[in-house]
């Protein structure tokens, strides 16, 4: 790992301070990217500043009838809570359908958002990467690319984002809470990570200098009728080659409100609120599902080795839905699929 | 594919930074290092502590090997600076015996075979503690469920669960 300085941030303002002194700092909290990344020489901070300890922790009801999750709330933590898994059921289930137990205790809220969108290119040093090192190529396009995404890409990366709880928080409308040299900021969590671009080496609209102090839930938690449904190549600890967090309002067997997010397909969770909006006022039945899939899938393209995940998706969209509608969401330890 | 345009990497020359003061209780040990800060809790433990009973494996957070538990609480001690965890509770491999008499985990893995090399055994131990004291798991599916993130490539998982199992006792 390369050299580096340590030092420890006693609050946020601090924290922004210390930051700003050193334009190769970055914070670190559980780590568990980051580090990683660093034996890789992938990232190579020169400064780091320990957030961990900054009173950033807490869960708690906000007077909209919400949720405000601190950004240092641990990923387990977070599952585990008896608000979220009461209310927020489809956001506990991405949480633990990702990956593992020892991770998930390390793993902070807001190093889950600003974990690296990433590919194996990404992490190999000795290949081209626009990510790692803009402008030297994307190894990816023309090499292997099983895992890659369909949605969204550029002729610069086709990486996708690896989260699974990010999926959730795409899918419930959540608000990331900012502080910065500037103050204070609320970023929708739709204008939170980016697409590639011209510029993959920025996975987020961050701007310098700035921390994540928390999500924000709104009250709708789609607790009746939602599901995660993660797809991956083996049964556990694997990121997914497809996953769809699938959530709906139903009046009777009509559809009043439908959220839809998928996973593993994209530089960022991808929602497509035009594809929920032909849901709105349909049966929930399995033509409408179908369509909506199909609107999804509109523009997806893919490469070499992961055309597959086209019709993969397509499947998983509609046996999520399915799942919502029957108020039946996936078991994340039993991994039959019904 | 060829390397072609990757621009070498330099690397910035920086000040060698001082090592740091890290207090740990260590099974149950009050312990001080002075370390840089680079060093992970694994290599902590491991190189200046002396306790290779915690193991290296995949050295990237992938193969649980090096799983301890910090306040209780499972995680990997390869991905956790050792500067980080100033003032935690480390518990090993080592601190789980009492007296001389096997923790219940360490009992039901003989009981149950639930090893063949044994490389992983400390991390499944260690992680199956956690598992215990976390209380989600209930039946076999939801022990394989929460133990996925400790590989054993002998394939030993079937005892592995038998022997987290008994050492659960009935619920």
């Amino acid at each position: 790992m390369i050299n580096f300085q340590y030092q420890r941030a006693h609050d946020v303002a601090d924290a922004v301070r210390q930051i700003g002194s050193d334009p190769n700092a970055k914070f670190i909290a559980g780590g568990t990217n980051l580090i990683d990344l660093m034996k890789e020489d992938v990232e190579r901070p020169s400064r780091l500043i320990d957030i961990s300890r900054l009173p950033l922790g807490a869960v708690e009801e906000t007077p909209d009838g919400g949720v405000r999750i601190g950004a240092l709330v641990p990923n387990a933590d977070l599952a585990h809570h008896p608000l979220i898994a009461r209310r927020y059921p489809m956001l506990a289930s991405a949480i633990l359908a990702g990956a593992s137990a020892q991770l998930r205790n390390m793993a902070s809220t807001g190093g889950n958002l600003l974990q690296r969108t990433r590919c194996y290119y990404f992490y190999d040093t000795a290949t081209p990467c626009n990510k790692r090192e803009p402008g030297s190529g994307c190894s990816a396009r023309s090499g292997l690319n099983r895992i890659h995404a369909i949605l969204g890409t550029s002729e610069t990366c086709i990486a996708t984002h690896p989260s699974d709880m990010c999926v959730a928080l795409a899918a419930l409308d959540a608000h990331v809470h900012v502080a910065g040299p500037a103050g204070e900021r609320v970023i929708e969590f739709a204008d939170f990570h980016r697409l590639p671009g011209d510029t993959p080496q920025r996975d987020t609209n961050l701007q310098p200098n700035e921390i994540v102090t928390a999500v924000a839930l709104p009250a709708q938690g789609f607790a009746g009728n939602c599901t995660y449904l993660k797809i991956r190549d083996r049964l556990s600890y694997a990121f997914a080659l497809v996953s769809v967090a699938a959530a709906l309002e139903l009046d009777g067997d009509t559809i009043k409100d439908a959220r839809l997010a998928l996973g593993g397909v994209a530089h960022r969770p991808w929602r497509d609120a035009a594809a929920e909006a032909t849901l709105r006022g349909q049966p929930a039945s399995k033509p409408a599902f179908a369509r909506a899939a199909d609107f999804v899938l509109r523009d997806a393209k893919g490469f070499a080795h992961n055309a597959f995940k086209i019709d993969l998706a397509r499947r998983v969209i509609v046996r999520a839905l399915t799942q919502a509608a029957q108020g039946t969401p996936q078991s994340q330890s039993s991994k039959k699929i019904r | 594919m060829a390397p072609t345009n990757v621009k070498p990497q330099i690397r910035e020359t920086i000040s060698t930074p001082s090592k740091i003061s890290v207090a740990l209780t260590v099974n149950g040990v009050a312990v001080q290092l002075e370390v840089v800060p680079w060093t992970t809790l694994l290599d902590a433990l491991r190189d200046h502590l002396d306790l290779t009973g915690t193991k290296k494996g995949c050295d990237h957070g992938q193969c649980g090997a090096c799983t301890v538990l910090v306040d209780g609480r499972r995680i990997n001690s390869c991905l956790a600076l050792a500067v980080m965890k100033d003032g935690a509770a480390v518990t090993t491999i080592e601190g789980l015996a009492t007296n001389g008499a096997l923790h219940p985990l360490q009992q039901a893995f003989i009981d149950h075979d639930a090893f063949q090399c044994g490389y992983c055994t400390p991390g499944q131990i260690c992680s199956a503690a956690g598992l215990i004291a976390e209380g989600k798991a209930k039946t076999a599916e939801e022990i394989r469920e929460l133990m996925s993130g400790n590989l054993c490539r002998c394939g030993a998982y079937p005892n592995i669960v038998a022997a987290i199992q008994q050492a659960m006792g009935p619920s």
